[in-house]
């Protein structure tokens, strides 16, 4: 398997299914672990680094047993390409932009990565799509005893996993579940649900982790405390809370149905005549208009085009996976071109298939 | 989680992008609107966690606090003040060495102090020998730097051994 392989497909957390897929885009859980006999990331020589990294490869690579894993050494990959696995959700922009030796193992259905030497020695990643943080955990849980049985990580035993920071000690688990809410921004309610949420040590941050704004009405949520809970009740908390949020965007979604529908269906049909004709767009104006098109096939206001299709679009338009798929480096202004005609030729594709599909 | 300039909850947690590593800031709603309209220079000169244990710091006499600051681990070398400004640990012994400093830091971040989750598989018993390790291709490095050849061979030769008992 190689890189190139993987803009022709599609990450499984893409695929729009799941538990409550119209509000819930993916579940992903993340391990921080480290090596008990090295120093942490900032104290290690190029030395430590790379028989960090070769440990973890060669105990990865075995784990990977009869399925295929993608291999990809970062310091020899271009900055296109490692932008490319940014935007795909397989590596941290800290990762990405870092220096020294660091890689990234990648099961072909992109259901999990493992991060070597990127803020820790070790970062497991499980990424589901829809509400499914049980299964994501009870994954990320077998890949971690497999690594653990042929290296000693580092563990103390009243603090837990140790890591490099102490923000991520103790069980050194992230999970997070990313959420499309766009009935709630319209409708203004989006703070108090932050603010709720916050009350309650949960984090609130935009698409792409820390840091990122919350475009497309993309929010992630996840969880602050790594210490002191067990890893299934921190799976607990964000499980029993998101069902209330996606309970709050629908009825948010079902009050402007009732409440204004005309302005809804305008906002929607506006957004998707844009999409299928404009000539130049930006990566910002076309999240923008997606969202409206995505919770308008969710309302029934636009038919013929799938949800996986919407997501499928979130992710292409990216600068990295535009210019991965038209096969060349291309400048900001290029790129809103190019954008552009990629999105009407998906659009009317789409809608090709959509005809056929009803005169059948 | 209390806000990191009061006694208030912290109800804001904002990820600031613009040092040259993120930094978190948990504020109550007053600090944080007073953060974001704060001129944009001033954010990402104190760092969340460096701000957190300035914060702890309070109450210490100068002399305590520089004392403390100047302490450094005997494993990795990281000093207390080194790991303030810059928000990361240098190696799993720190937990060990700076734990009074970082005690009140931790249980102010998560609200409590002690793991309960999950525990490696085979034990970590010989965490003594693994600190170890780290020290001493600490010191080979150190002596390769200053052409103390001998020592350094000397050194590796050590590392080897103990590498070994572990396989």
């Amino acid at each position: 398997m190689r890189l190139d392989d993987l803009v022709q497909s599609n990450g499984e957390w893409l695929r729009g299914v799941g538990p409550e897929a119209d509000v819930v885009i993916s579940s992903r859980v993340r391990l921080a672990r480290n090596l008990a006999d090295f120093p942490f990331i900032s104290r290690t020589t190029p030395q430590d680094r790379a028989q960090i990294e070769k440990m973890l490869r060669e105990r990865i690579i075995d784990i990977g047993g009869e399925k295929e894993l993608l291999y990809l050494d970062l310091s020899q990959l271009e900055k296109i390409d490692r932008q490319f696995l940014v935007e795909r959700h397989l590596i941290s922009r800290e990762h990405a932009e870092s220096q020294g030796a660091r890689s990234v193992a990648i099961d072909g259905e992109e259901r999990f990565s493992l991060m070597i030497n990127e803020e820790d020695h070790l970062r497991i990643q499980v990424m589901h799509s829809g509400l499914n943080l049980q299964a994501a955990w009870e994954q990320i849980n077998a890949l971690d005893d497999a690594i653990e049985e042929k290296v000693t990580y580092a563990y103390h035993e009243r603090w837990g996993y140790l890591t490099a920071c102490p923000t991520n000690v103790g069980t050194g688990m992230r999970v997070s579940v990313m959420l499309h809410l766009p009935a709630l921004v319209i409708t203004r309610q989006i703070e108090k649900v932050f603010r709720s949420l916050q009350k309650i040590n949960l984090a609130v941050r935009g698409l792409y982790g820390e840091g990122s704004q919350a475009m497309g009405d993309f929010y992630q949520i996840s969880n602050q405390v790594t210490l002191g809970r067990t890893e299934e009740e921190i799976v607990r908390q964000v499980s029993d809370i998101v069902p209330v949020i996606v309970d709050y965007e629908r009825q948010a979604r079902e009050f402007l149905v009732k409440e204004s529908h005309q302005s809804l269906h305008d906002r929607v049909s506006r957004a998707f005549g844009i999409l299928r004709t404009a000539q130049t767009i930006s990566s910002e104006e076309t999240m923008h208009l997606l969202s409206s098109v995505r919770m308008g096939v969710n309302l029934g206001l636009i038919r013929d085009l799938s949800i996986s299709a919407v997501n499928d679009l979130f992710i292409r338009t990216q600068p990295a996976h535009l210019q991965k798929l038209a096969g060349s480096e291309l400048d900001t202004t290029e790129r809103d071109i190019e954008r552009a005609r990629y999105i009407r030729r998906y659009l009317n594709k789409e809608d090709e298939r959509g005809d056929q599909a009803g005169h059948n | 989680m209390k806000c990191q300039k009061c006694n208030k909850a912290a109800t804001f947690h904002i990820t600031e992008l613009t040092g040259s590593t993120p930094q978190e800031y948990h504020l109550c709603e007053d600090h944080a609107r007073q953060y974001l309209t704060a001129s944009s220079q001033e954010a990402g000169t104190i760092g969340g966690l460096a701000a957190l244990a300035q914060q702890i710091a309070v109450g210490q006499t100068a002399e305590e606090l520089a004392r403390l600051d100047q302490q450094a681990c005997p494993v990795c070398g990281i000093t207390f003040h080194e790991f303030r400004s810059q928000g990361r640990l240098g190696c799993p012994h720190d937990y060990v060495c700076f734990q009074p400093q970082l005690e009140p830091l931790i249980a102010n971040v998560h609200g409590e102090t002690k793991h309960v989750g999950k525990l490696p598989k085979h034990s970590a018993l010989k965490s003594e020998k693994r600190t170890r390790l780290i020290r001493l291709r600490r010191e080979m490095k150190e002596a390769i730097e200053e052409e103390r050849y001998e020592r350094a061979s000397q050194l590796r030769d050590e590392i080897q051994r103990i590498e070994q008992e572990e396989s």
